[in-house]
């Protein structure tokens, strides 16, 4: 059973008064309705991962290998090596706070460890103890601390309350960024085995199955043929998309969270509708049906892993390029670290529209496109056929996915989609969009179900964003381009902001799409009845 | 408790130096050995540190964007705040390190009734701005002391910073800001409580000592009226390395330098080094062209993940059955 939720009043009332007791002499509170379970032995043996074992977060015993402090500690002097960011944000902060207020953390639950700075204070002390040489001599003075059971408690509660997802990064005056040190405080976790089952689990799935939720392929396609019913109801349109073919010109990766669950699955029968009306030559791969990684949320090496089957699809179906479909660290690891890990891509072609002959400059190397790229160079050539009042009954505003918004800068391409398929929307205040959007609160694995506090807490600053254009415009759709987003904001709206749902981008547009022969439409992908056909 | 230990840790050094000119006669010591051993201090100490970051790789590239993508042809990108290339970057990085771009960014969340307003906050950004100005002017003034004739653009900049007029010898407003600055940061330090519960002894131990510095470099300017021409003497000694020492040189010229000595021998051990470390940051100093030109990581290694071959044997029979095709029938 997971911990009862206390009232929205209740949360919304956050002292950041900072206690007396100073953090460094702080032990690990591990607070009921913020953390996730630890690993099941299973999840860590089927990827070969270290040390795996039955352990509750909250027993007093983590059952931790005998050398535990010198692994970690090895594992740390590996990674300061290896890393130049790590090493250079483990020396150069000033501490001037400027980062202490940009946390969705802090700003829900006032913990002064939730501050970014402290946050990374809680390794960066150990990192004095052990390897410099003031916090070898000066100890305390120096804010150097041993590494003790309880400070690695410390560092794995605080580690699993980050959602790693940069807004930190934006603000400090040098560019640290406090994911990229959460990121390796959790690699030094899992050489101990301290992973929730909630990451784990989707990780040891993707390995075998190729995706997050084990799908298996034929549960691929059998997911994808119930849409292709419900886009027939809707639009008396019979869709067929190909699996595993070989030699079609794109392969098309999206989230599994695209394939299973509303409302996911209806951005999937808008992509499915919009490549449809195109004619497009695209197939699908139950293997490669995984653009997530929550490897990514556990290790490099395991991410990478994780990766791996996205250019061997490609390869082996012999496409010319690959589209992505809408989703946040999916993005943030095409971006910024795919074509390092696993290129270069030289056996694909450099990307070209087949619709419009555009030529994806920004991707010839990687040969990887948004789907919002490609989607949005289609509306300005004027290659669809929208009506926006379809979705008049919808008043919008856009959620910036953290990942897309600060690794990789694809503001303009969504909110160009939405303008041209909607009538009303409505932008969220200035400081909560775009490069300084707020998290959804429950990223990088962190949504479960018995840390509900705690996401709740943590998407506190953006559902608080929400209800100030709700009031204002009565909005009442939240559109984003990831699919973690649209799992986890709509309970973070029922929690907080009762009466506004959440679409992907791409459901909008499939809703708008005039398609060749189709019948009247007289309800949305939903089954809902369009605006002025309630009666029909 | 850590403003309290920097604090006296600053006075003990003070009274230090004091004592050591004033009762043991040690001018030699503060005026010749400790500054040069500061400098050496400092050059090798900061090479050091910045060879030891400089030796480890930056494995990705993890700009952190904080404008628009370069994308299509018809949509503007941001090229400085996500840069795409080497000319994207360097103007970031100068507007960075010049104007402390990141910092005018600063927002302050305020709860309110249940809502959360941010509003910006411009004070850090604004202190910041004033405490380093201040500070590099002042440390280039100070290269009137150790050049003969004195360089050009230090008559220029002197000029300029006296623009007030105000007494004899004129009021330079660069020391006075530079007190007034370090004073905000430390005020900050003790009143926003969230600062104060971040701050370790070594944020206000240079605070108190670069404090310290400016107090005694402006009451010899203005108060004491030290002997300028025996502090160029020894100044000039010193650059030369034919160091001599100059009797008639008060102690509280000898407390100054020794201050600055500290200031100088502690930078390479504390986060002082910020400023090399910032011209190095991933998250700036990198263009976002991940998926256009490869990026480079030199230890990366081949990962045995799972292929094809086994993930069809293991589903064949019923990717074969819902007719998806296989490579082995
Ligand atoms: C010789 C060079 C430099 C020195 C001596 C220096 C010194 C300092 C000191 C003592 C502080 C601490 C203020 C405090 O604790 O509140 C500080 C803070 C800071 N420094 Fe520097 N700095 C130098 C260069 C730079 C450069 C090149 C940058 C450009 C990015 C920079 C940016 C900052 C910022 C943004 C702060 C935060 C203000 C604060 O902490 O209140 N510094 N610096
Ligand atoms: S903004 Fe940067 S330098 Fe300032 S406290 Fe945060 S991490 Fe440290
Ligand atoms: S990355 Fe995000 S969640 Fe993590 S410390 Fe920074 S602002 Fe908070």
């Amino acid at each position: 059973m997971p911990p009862k939720l206390p009232k929205p009043e209740e949360l919304a009332n956050v002292n950041y008064k900072p206690p007396k007791k100073w953090w460094q002499k702080g032990t690990a509170e591990i607070k009921e309705g913020f953390w996730c379970f630890g690993s099941r032995p299973k999840y860590l043996q089927a990827v070969d991962m270290p040390n795996p074992r039955e352990w509750k977060p909250t027993d007093e015993d983590w059952k931790l290998p005998d050398n535990w402090r010198e692994i970690f500690l090895e594992g740390m002097a590996e990674r300061l090596q290896k890393y130049r960011s790590f090493h250079l944000f483990m020396d150069i902060c000033v501490r001037c706070g400027a980062c202490a207020d940009k946390c969705h953390f802090y700003l829900g639950t006032g913990d002064p460890k939730n501050m970014p700075v402290l946050r990374a204070e809680l390794l960066r002390s150990v990192y004095r103890k052990y390897f410099t040489p003031s916090g070898k001599l000066l100890g305390k003075i120096a804010g150097a601390r041993e590494l003790t059971p309880d400070v690695l408690k410390e560092i794995w509660t605080y580690a699993f309350q980050c959602t790693e997802c940069r807004r930190c990064s934006v603000f400090c005056p040098y560019g640290i960024d406090t994911a990229e040190i959460t990121i390796i405080a959790r690699e030094l976790l899992n050489l101990l085995g301290l992973n929730t089952d909630w990451i784990m689990g989707p990780v040891a799935n993707s390995y075998r199955t190729g995706n997050h939720l084990g799908l298996e392929p034929h549960t691929i396609k059998s997911n994808i043929d119930f849409m292709l019913d419900d886009i027939e109801t809707v639009t008396g349109i019979k869709v067929e998309p190909s699996f595993n073919r070989k030699g079609a010109e794109i392969l098309f990766v999206t989230p599994s969270g695209d394939l299973f669950g509303e409302p996911g699955i209806y951005t999937c029968m808008g992509y499915l509708m919009l490549f449809h009306e195109l004619g497009l030559d695209y197939t699908w791969s139950t293997m490669a049906a995984e653009g997530g990684n929550f490897g990514f949320f556990t290790s490099n090496d395991m991410a990478k892993k994780l990766a791996y089957k996205i250019y061997s699809e490609a390869k082996r179906l012999k496409v010319k390029w690959i589209l992505g479909g809408e989703c946040g660290h999916m993005w943030r690891v095409w971006n910024q670290y795919f074509d390092t890990w696993h290129g270069p891509a030289d056996f694909l072609e450099a990307p070209v529209s087949p619709i419009t002959g555009t030529r994806f400059e920004n991707a010839k190397g990687s040969k990887l496109v948004h789907i919002a790229e490609f989607t949005s160079d289609l509306i300005r050539h004027k290659k669809l056929s929208l009506d926006p009042t379809r979705n008049d009954h919808l008043q919008v505003t856009f959620h910036d996915s953290c990942n897309t918004a600060r690794g990789m800068g694809i503001f303009e391409e969504p909110r160009y989609i939405i303008n041209n398929t909607c009538n009303h929307f409505y932008e969220m205040p200035e400081n909560t969009i775009r490069e300084k959007t707020f998290c959804c609160g429950s990223g990088s694995g962190l949504n479960a179900g018995e840390n509900m506090e705690q996401r709740m807490r943590g998407g506190f600053p953006r559902a608080n964003a929400v209800q100030y254009v709700k009031e204002r415009h009565g909005v009442n759709m939240l559109a984003n381009i990831c699919a973690i987003d649209r799992a986890t904001l709509k309970p973070l709206m029922d929690y907080w902001v009762p009466g506004v749902n959440v679409a992907g981008v791409h459901e909008l547009l499939g809703n708008a799409l005039i398609m060749k022969g189709e019948k009247e439409r007289v309800i949305d992908l939903r089954g809902e009845p369009l605006p002025g056909k309630e009666g029909a | 408790m850590g403003a309290l230990i920097s604090f006296i840790a600053v006075i003990i050094l003070t009274l230090l130096a004091y004592g050591g000119v004033k009762s043991a006669n040690m001018q030699a010591i503060f005026g010749i050995v400790l500054p040069y051993a500061a400098i050496m201090t400092f050059l090798i100490g900061v090479s050091y540190r910045v060879i030891k970051w400089a030796k480890s790789p930056v494995p990705y590239r993890i700009t952190t964007t904080c404008g628009q993508q370069k994308t299509l042809p018809w949509i503007k990108q941001n090229k400085i705040e996500n840069p795409s290339d080497a000319m994207g970057v360097t103007v970031r990085m100068i507007l960075e390190v010049l104007l402390f771009r990141s910092l005018f960014r600063n927002t302050r969340s305020e709860l309110q009734d249940g809502k959360l307003l941010h509003g910006s906050s411009k004070w850090l950004w604004l202190g910041g701005i004033a405490f380093h100005a201040a500070f590099f002017t002042v440390l280039f003034r100070h290269l009137r002391l150790f050049t003969e004739p004195m360089l050009l653009p230090l008559h220029l900049v002197e000029t300029l910073d006296g623009f007030m007029q105000i007494g004899a010898p004129r009021l330079l407003m660069s020391g006075v800001v530079l007190l007034g600055a370090a004073m905000f940061l430390l005020l900050r330090r003790f009143l926003i409580p969230q600062v104060r519960y971040i701050s370790l002894p070594a944020d206000y131990f240079p605070l108190f000592l670069i404090i310290g510095i400016a107090v005694t470099g402006i009451m010899m300017r203005y108060v004491t009226k030290t002997d300028i021409v025996s502090v160029k003497e020894l100044t000039m000694g010193l650059i030369s390395l034919k160091p001599k020492i100059h009797q008639g040189v008060g102690a509280i010229f000898y407390i100054h330098l020794f201050l600055v000595s500290v200031l100088f021998a502690y930078f390479p051990f504390s986060k002082l080094v910020h400023m090399t470390g910032v011209f190095l940051s991933p998250t700036r100093n990198l263009a976002n062209n991940g998926r256009e030109v490869r990026h480079i990581n030199p230890w990366n290694y081949k990962v045995k993940a799972r292929t094809y071959e086994e993930y069809e044997d293991e589903f064949r029979e019923k990717m074969k059955s819902a007719n998806i095709p296989v490579e082995k029938e």
